[in-house]
């Protein structure tokens, strides 16, 4: 089968289209309503049976070719309109984005996350208690009488006014240890985080500060037990294995037997920090929860004994984060903030680490 | 509590070196805080005799002096001191040695052409005292060549040990030493006490009329006395715990003081008058204390009088007036017991503290009356001569056998340690304990010691805490469940939310000023001894706090400031849990596609309020916005929004006059969101409800109304959505516009269809419902 004499010249008409609309002309002149090719393919309804056998592939043949030649060159006009219209289109990418302020958690927060997060994997719940608080709970039902001399190791804020018991800002979060064993049923195993207050004030010192409390109370719990819940707990919070503790005897009115406890510190590339054991700090207060205040409690000191412990949560981020200004907690400067503060994707956890 | 190791062995039969006996304190729960031995930078110090000494010859307040050494060279020195002299044996130092008192070294050097090799010592120099018109001045017959430390008995390491409020026993050295045998570190040696029956009858009447103070007052005179300086030996030791020596009498009592830990006083027998009394001060009495501070007393408080007046503050401070001094011939010696809690009280109001008092208020020996006078009088009779009375003893000190449970078994059962019970009732009875089968009788001067848990804790101590078995908490099975309560999880919720949206937490001053508070409605607590008046009202709102926080850090430069806090209120009727936050500053800093900074307003206090109601589950679609926020807040531009009465959160711009005495930043919003507020959510189920979306698509219809200015748009909004509660789903405000026609607002109207798509007839009547919704609100369809 010849091509059909038609052919030849459309293609040429369609290679010298430059344009889109030049393009469309030669479709509109060979395949619109009275286009050329059209009219052929009209014409093949008045044909003979042998004639239409002839000339019908032709025809048919001519328009398809001609369709086709038109997509394509349709599509590289196209092509070619873009690649125009991209050269003129370009953005200084290296421009400042939008961007969005960073906020940040404050260390006394996030670590006070850190500390629910181990210790709630200990079994321990999260207590609280009011920060004004009367004397009873802050110290006489913690064996601190009156007249006791460890009362002097307080240096108490009072609060002014007539109350049926003085009120004191609490100088530690032991009342809570109270609160907790006065109102719930035995055994116990919670943390109480929050602020205290004591009235000092200098380099090391600020009137009011966080502490966090531990209480176990149960059957059959022993010293050897504080000893190794403090040894996890600090090793799950400093995030290090070689954490060393020494156990020392000391008093506290509320705890018999009682103990200060030190961890070893080490020098790390010019540092102070907690592990190995190159020197000791005190880190924590703790004991045997003393029979005397169990029995304020209401709960018999024959069935029930446990441990208590004691430490400064400031004192605890310090250590691990590395602040040295005590002050510089409370004083919302911006710029120590979004130096020492945490995102709050840091959300500790156990599978990912407590630590940021 | 500090000492000597030289004294320790006056009670303890050891070898132990200072470093051992250290260790062995902190271990026993005798917290060592720190040891110094003088002598460490005396060592290289020598006594030499200065063989000749002569004028130098170009400068004539120097000398040149020869020394001797020992070691058969002349040294050649240049020296200044006016005393000296040929013959004088002092301390020399060569070149190469650190001059503690005057903080350099020593070198080889040439004095105004004069080679000079060292220096000859004042006590100054060598930190030994003041003194320093001269070189130091040895007895001719000290020997030459040796350590002067060595010599002046100054190589002896003096402890430091914090004394715990419960062991009164050691804040005398002897406790110290008890506890240190105990701990197997040497032996305690007998106490000696000298029997002085005394050769006259005491001359002073001693009368006890407040028993439950002072319940016992044994007496004695000595007279004849010389009351000069205490000995040597004395004043070194003393010098070592850190007490000044005064005169033999006042020494001789501190001695006794510190070795035993009984405290005791001496009256100059000349000032008193008739007899001596314990009793009850009267009310407004005063005495000059020997501190030469006036003390007012009252009737709670026990002193020691005679006719005339008051002498001592009884168990706390002496009396100026009845002191004695250099003419002191003749004391009247008081060895007393006063009972711990009135003097804890006493001292407590007088703001006075002293050395007897810490030791009275935790209850000293009651059983060591006799001996502690007899040892006392020993002493003065001994270093200032003299004949002591017989003794006066009036009253009777609280002497109980006391017993406590003892049973081995609690040791392991609470301490954790297994220690055999043979072992157990070594260490209580080389404690001074007695043990009787099941008993402790516990010694006199243990008065800490009053249950089975005292016993465990004496026990393990001694044994070494180190020695206690790390045993693992018993540990629920399988995983760890959820502790955290829901206000707990609400505050972590919130804490971070603001910090994801860009806010800074700080954690500020619970209390806050006077003036702060009252911006705020005033404080419902007041503390009775603030820090400063800065720090004396504790906070209404956190407001202030994160204000002056914010006025800070505009001061050190920043440029936009968004700070928030998570803490309490404290009010009258409890502590509130609040979230509060504050905006100032830039918003957006300026950029090159916004263009010029733009500040904060209401809406950005609004936006974090309710995102983070959002966070702490609060039902943000249904909360009422009540304008203006009460006193503290800008009237027009501030807003409530609660449920009901019960309102959850704050928010907008102070109020100009808060702002202004709180000198908050130009353009600061701010906010409270008070979380203990917010409800509960319904449900706690895991399982949400299935998911049905609807078939159709919903369609948008906008709507302009021309409305009353007064109209808040909130409630046109509310409007339009109630118009038709099935088919609206949500209505949004787009567009507000003040022109001609008044203010209009513009609310696009969600409607979603159900089985079937919406007829225009249907439209149409959503549409007229809509507007006659609108309309009852005073507002107009725009035309």
């Amino acid at each position: 089968m010849s091509l059909h004499p038609l052919q030849a010249r459309f293609s040429e008409e369609i290679a010298a289209a430059t344009d889109l609309n030049a393009l469309d002309a030669v479709r509109v002149a060979a395949l619109g309503k009275s286009g050329e090719v059209t009219e052929l393919l009209k014409s093949l309804g008045k044909m003979d049976a042998d004639t239409r056998m002839a000339e019908a592939p032709k025809i048919h043949a001519l328009r398809e070719a001609v369709t086709e030649a038109i997509a394509t060159k349709k599509a590289a006009l196209e092509n070619a309109e873009l690649d125009r219209r991209l050269a003129t289109e370009r953005l200084d990418l290296s421009l400042p984005a939008r961007e969005n302020p960073k906020g940040s958690v404050h260390p006394v927060s996030q670590v006070m996350d850190e500390l629910a997060e181990i210790f709630a994997d200990l079994g321990f719940a999260v207590a609280e208690g009011p920060e004004i608080e009367d004397d009873w709970h802050n110290f006489t039902a913690l064996n601190i009488p009156e007249t006791h001399p460890a009362r002097a190791m307080h240096d108490t804020f009072y609060v002014a006014g007539e109350h049926e018991w003085p009120m004191v800002l609490r100088t530690h979060t032991s009342p809570v240890q109270i609160r907790t064993m006065q109102n719930g049923k035995p055994p116990f195993r919670v943390i109480a985080p929050g602020r205290v207050y004591r009235s000092d004030s200098d380099a090391t010192h600020t009137p009011m500060f966080h502490q966090i409390e531990g209480l176990v109370i149960d059957k059959a719990i022993t010293m050897g037990h504080l000893k190794w819940t403090l040894e996890t707990f600090l090793k799950a919070f400093f995030e290090r294995d070689d954490i060393v503790l020494r156990m020392r005897p000391s008093y506290f009115p509320f705890t018999e037997p009682s103990a200060e406890v030190d961890v070893g510190w080490s020098i790390e590339k010019g540092r102070r920090v907690v592990g190995g054991c190159e020197g000791w700090m005190e880190v924590l207060g703790s004991g045997m929860v003393h029979p005397r205040v169990i029995a304020a409690c209401g709960l018999d000191p024959n069935e029930w004994q446990g441990f208590a412990f004691g430490t400064g949560v400031d004192r605890l981020a310090m250590l691990k984060y590395g602040m040295d200004d005590l002050r510089a907690f409370f004083d919302g400067d911006l710029r120590w903030m979004k130096h020492y503060g945490f995102s709050f994707l840091d959300v500790p956890t156990l599978s990912g680490g407590v630590g940021a | 509590m500090k000492f000597s190791l030289s004294w320790l062995k006056d009670h303890l039969d050891t070898d132990a070196d200072a470093a051992t006996v250290a260790e062995t304190l902190t271990r026993i729960g005798l917290e060592v805080e720190g040891v110094e031995n003088p002598a460490e930078a005396l060592k290289p110090f020598r006594i030499v005799r200065v063989v000749t000494a002569e004028r130098h010859p170009q400068a004539d307040k120097l000398q040149v002096l020869t020394v001797d050494a020992g070691d058969g060279e002349a040294l050649q020195v240049v020296c200044g001191a006016p005393n000296a002299r040929a013959g004088l044996v002092g301390v020399f130092g060569g070149p190469g040695t650190y001059v503690p008192g005057s903080d350099f070294v020593l070198k080889k050097a040439s004095i105004r052409g004069v080679e000079s090799n060292g220096m000859m010592c004042s006590a100054r120099e060598l930190q030994l005292g003041e003194d320093h018109d001269g070189i130091i001045e040895l007895p001719s017959d000290a020997p030459v060549g040796i350590s002067f430390a060595d010599y002046a008995g100054l190589d002896d390491a003096v402890f430091d040990v914090a004394i715990t409020p419960n062991r009164q026993d050691c804040m005398g050295v002897r406790g110290i030493a008890r506890d240190l045998a105990a701990a197997g570190l040497g032996k305690l040696k007998p106490l000696n006490v000298p029997a002085i029956e005394g050769s006259f009858d005491n001359p002073v009447e001693i009368r006890i009329e407040d028993a439950e103070g002072c319940p016992a007052f044994f007496g004695r005179t000595v007279r004849g006395l010389t009351n000069g300086a205490s000995p040597e030996w004395m004043q070194r030791r003393l010098k070592a715990a850190g007490q000044r020596p005064i005169s033999a009498l006042v020494d001789i009592t501190n001695y006794v003081m510190l070795d035993l830990g009984r405290p005791s006083h001496a009256y100059d027998l000349k000032e008193l008058k008739g007899a001596i009394v314990a009793r009850r001060a009267k009310d407004g009495e005063k005495v000059m204390a020997l501190n030469e501070k006036e003390y007012e007393l009252n009737s709670s408080m026990t002193v020691i009088a005679d006719e005339a007046q008051v002498h001592d503050i009884g168990g706390i401070m002496g009396g100026e007036h009845s002191g004695v001094s250099e003419t002191t011939t003749a004391t009247l010696l008081e060895v007393a017991y006063f009972t711990p809690e009135p003097i804890a009280r006493t001292g407590q109001k007088l703001g006075l503290t002293s050395d007897a008092r810490s030791r009275f208020e935790r209850g000293v020996d009651p059983a060591f009356l006799d001996d502690g006078l007899a040892i006392l009088t020993s002493l003065i009779l001994d270093i200032c001569g003299g004949e002591a009375s017989r003794v006066t003893r009036a009253g009777q000190p609280p002497v109980e056998d006391k017993q406590v449970t003892f049973d081995p078994e609690r040791t392991s059962a609470l301490g954790g340690l297994d220690v055999p019970a043979g072992r157990q009732e070594e260490i209580l009875e080389s404690l001074g304990f007695r043990i009787d089968g099941g008993k402790a009788t516990v010694p006199s001067w243990r008065r800490d010691i009053d249950g089975p848990a005292d016993l465990v804790e004496e026990v393990t101590r001694i044994v070494g805490y180190d020695a206690i078995p790390s045993t693992a908490l018993p540990r629920q099975e399988g995983v760890a469940k959820p502790t955290a309560t829901r206000s707990q999880l609400v505050e972590r919720r919130v804490r971070r939310a603001a910090a994801a949206r860009g806010l800074d937490e700080a954690v500020t001053w619970s209390f806050v000023s006077e003036k702060e508070a009252a911006l705020f409605g005033g404080s419902a607590h007041i503390l009775a001894n603030p820090i400063s008046e800065e720090m004396k009202h504790m906070r209404p709102s956190l407001i202030p706090g994160l204000a002056a926080a914010a006025r800070r850090n505009e001061d050190r430069g920043a440029t936009s400031i968004r700070l928030f806090e998570v803490g309490r209120r404290y009010l009258s009727d409890a502590e509130r849990p609040t979230v509060g936050l504050l905006l100032a500053g830039d918003s957006q800093p300026r950029n090159w596609q916004s263009g010029k900074a733009r500040g904060f307003d209401a809406f950005d206090a609004k936006a974090e309020v309710i995102a983070l109601l959002e966070a702490a589950g609060a039902p943000v679609a249904n909360l009422q916005l009540v304008m203006g926020a009460g006193e503290t807040w800008h009237p027009g531009r501030s807003a409530t929004l609660g449920l009901g009465k019960n309102v959850l959160a704050a928010f907008g711009e102070l109020h100009p006059r808060v702002a202004r005495e709180l000198d908050t930043p130009a353009g600061t919003v701010a906010a409270e969101i008070y979380l203990d507020a917010i409800p509960a959510p319904r449900t706690s189920e895991h399982a949400r409800s299935a998911f049905t979306p609807p078939a159709l698509q919903a369609v948008t219809r906008d709507f302009a109304f021309i409305v009353p200015a007064s109209l808040a748009a909130d409630a046109l909004v509310r409007a339009v959505k109630g118009a038709d509660k099935a088919l609206i789903t949500d209505a949004r405000l787009f567009d507000r516009y003040e022109g001609e026609q008044g203010l209009s607002l513009a609310i696009e109207v969600t409607l979603q269809p159900g089985e079937k798509s919406f007829t225009d007839a249907e439209i149409i009547e959503v549409s007229r419902r809509i507007v006659a919704s609108a309309e009852k609100l005073g507002a107009q369809l725009r035309g």
